[in-house]
């Protein structure tokens, strides 16, 4: 057996390698590709905040997903039609701004999953599962309805959105953001999960009574871990949309809410790379078997089922096995 | 007068027309060491249910330090000071004995939001959580997973958490439960110590234990206390000899 974090670093890692390779033989698709995982890594990363640590089973966190690539969309549509999104009683332009384009998807994600956890927890089990998913569809056909900005048709936005002193448009300079962000995330998360929330949260999805024995709100907690989880979710969609330089409700879908949950899953719930290898095995499933047969995803189900029946913490558990306790 | 610590008065509840919980009137004074006993069905586990505030009574009060806190939830008892160990060991199992001791402690003594600092790393949680584990005896165990704990030392590891509440009074739901002589013998030193710092209600069915340990015992039957008194008082009533303790007294 490996050791996890001997594992994480090789992970780590593979998310420099690869990319440099590529571009030293002048393969600036596979640059592309791995922006796509890392991105789908960011996402399953503020998922398993919820679900891992959490033990709450979202199926809607396409819903944060959207948001931000909504958030990205709108911002940056105004911006190319010159067209501010208010006028009154102030006036809001649009921006091309990373930055500000990410603040605002994490503050809109946050305030979202503050309100869709309020209501969710008061349910758990299949019950939070069903209300999460529920909100995640309003959403979905809310924006095929939202004209305004493309409804089912979704928003182009035809340039990259600029960071300061980089060019975007270039792959791997992109890559290089969208990778810091997942470093950081994962920095923060690690470190979340060994806090003292992370330790009551952890406790509170083995042991709720427990928790509340010790005089903590475990509702409060897991509703921080909710809108936490979103907010992560929610740049993710903010990135992806930058990647695509395209919105459209395909990203408020429940497919898509499950494919966050597979990435988690195949990588090991609650583990902290694990929702990076999933997504890694995910997008290199999707590019390699995609391009024998159009149904690819029935490999891909058979892989899921044998992680499911024959691993206990996907495949993290089986190459580095149990989940170690720290201390 | 001895200030009294915790008391229900009148507590009732009823499921349906069965009174599982019939005017109970029982007080825990300062020192002592209370024991709640009463055959299976009697109303034992609703009756410290509603004192912990996972049952709201039908009718009836109970008194924390003279507050009355029969409105308060079961988080809002425990940092008034009621200390809680469970029947059925409440404990996250994936977790080290001292994650759990340092999470029982989180409520009293830390504040879990805003700060990425680890807990094991807080100095003052982690003192109060040691200490706990040194009274109880597992100060060797730490950082084993409570999973691997034997059944005794999950036991003892739920009245370390509740220790490190710092409570005003302990509740303790057959803690003895599954113990070996040995283990038993332990834990009865222990809670005998412990008094001291706070009075203890013990639900208990070891009756070598409650009978060793209890200064007063109060006997439910049917969801009503048939008797309270000491131990000899007790041992010499023939309704409770009738209703429970039959030839062991």
């Amino acid at each position: 057996m490996i050791q996890e974090t001997h594992f994480n670093v090789f992970i780590l890692a593979l998310l420099v390698a690869i990319p440099a390779w590529a571009i030293a033989v002048d393969e600036p698709f596979t640059v592309t590709l791995m922006t796509r995982a890392v991105i789908f890594a960011i996402a399953a990363v503020g998922l398993n905040i919820a679900l891992g640590l959490g033990g709450l089973v979202s199926l809607g966190h396409a819903a944060f997903f959207g948001i931000g690539g909504y958030a990205m969309g709108i911002l940056a549509f105004h911006q190319q039609t010159y067209a501010p999104i208010f006028e009154w009683p102030f006036v809001i332009e649009g921006t091309k701004s990373m930055p500000v384009i990410w603040l605002v998807a994490v503050v809109a994600s946050s305030l979202a999953a503050l309100v869709i956890g309020l209501l969710s927890l008061r349910t758990s089990g299949v019950y939070f599962i069903m209300i999460t998913l529920a909100f995640g569809q309003m959403f979905f056909f809310y924006c095929i309805g939202w004209s305004a900005y493309g409804g089912e048709d979704g928003l182009s936005i035809y340039v990259r959105n600029g960071f300061p002193g980089l060019n975007t448009l270039d792959p791997i300079q992109f890559y290089a953001i969208c990778f810091s962000i997942l470093a950081l995330v994962l920095w923060i998360v690690s470190a979340l999960a060994k806090s003292s929330f992370g330790l009551a949260l952890n406790a509170a999805r083995q042991v709720p009574h427990r928790v509340e024995t010790a005089g903590l709100n475990t509702k409060r907690i897991q509703l921080a871990a909710f809108v936490i989880s979103g907010a992560i979710t929610g740049l993710a969609g903010a990135l992806f949309a930058d990647l695509n330089r395209f919105v459209s409700p395909a990203m408020f879908s429940w497919q898509l809410s499950g494919e966050i949950i597979v990435f988690v899953v195949i990588g090991g719930v609650g583990r902290l790379f694990g929702p990076v290898v999933g997504a890694l095995v995910f997008v290199a499933l999707e590019h390699i078997l995609g391009g024998l047969s159009e149904f690819w995803h029935i490999y891909l189900g058979l892989l899921l089922l044998l992680i499911v029946l024959f691993s206990h913490g996907g495949l993290i558990g089986m190459v580095c096995g149990r989940k170690a306790v720290h201390d | 007068m001895t200030e009294i610590i915790l008391a229900t008065h009148g507590l009732t509840k009823t499921f349906g027309a069965l009174k599982v919980s019939n005017n109970i009137s029982i007080d825990l004074r300062p020192g002592e060491i209370h024991a709640l006993i009463g055959p299976n069905g009697a109303g034992k586990s609703t009756l410290i249910a509603q004192i912990c505030g996972t049952l709201t009574p039908a009718a009836g009060r109970v008194e924390l330090m003279g507050k009355d806190v029969t409105h308060l939830s079961a988080r809002k008892r425990s940092l008034a000071g009621l200390g809680r160990t469970f029947q059925i060991s409440a404990l996250a199992m994936e977790d080290t004995v001292l994650q759990n001791t340092v999470l029982g402690a989180l409520g009293a003594t830390g504040n879990p939001w805003f700060s990425l600092r680890p807990a094991l790393k807080n100095h003052a949680l982690r003192g109060v959580a040691e200490q706990a584990l040194h009274r109880v005896g597992l100060q060797d165990v730490m950082s084993t997973r409570t999973a691997e704990l034997s059944h005794g030392q999950r036991r003892q590891l739920e009245v370390a958490v509740a220790l490190t509440l710092n409570p005003k009074a302990f509740i303790m739901d057959e803690p003895m439960a599954g113990l070996g002589s040995e283990g038993s013998k332990q834990l009865t030193e222990l809670l005998d110590e412990l008094r001291v710092e706070a009075p203890i209600l013990l639900v208990e069915h070891d009756m070598d234990a409650v009978f060793a340990l209890a200064n007063r015992i109060s006997v439910l039957v049917y969801g009503k206390i048939i008797a309270t008194g000491t131990v000899d008082e007790i041992r010499a009533n023939r309704e409770v000899k009738e209703a429970y303790l039959g030839d062991e007294a």
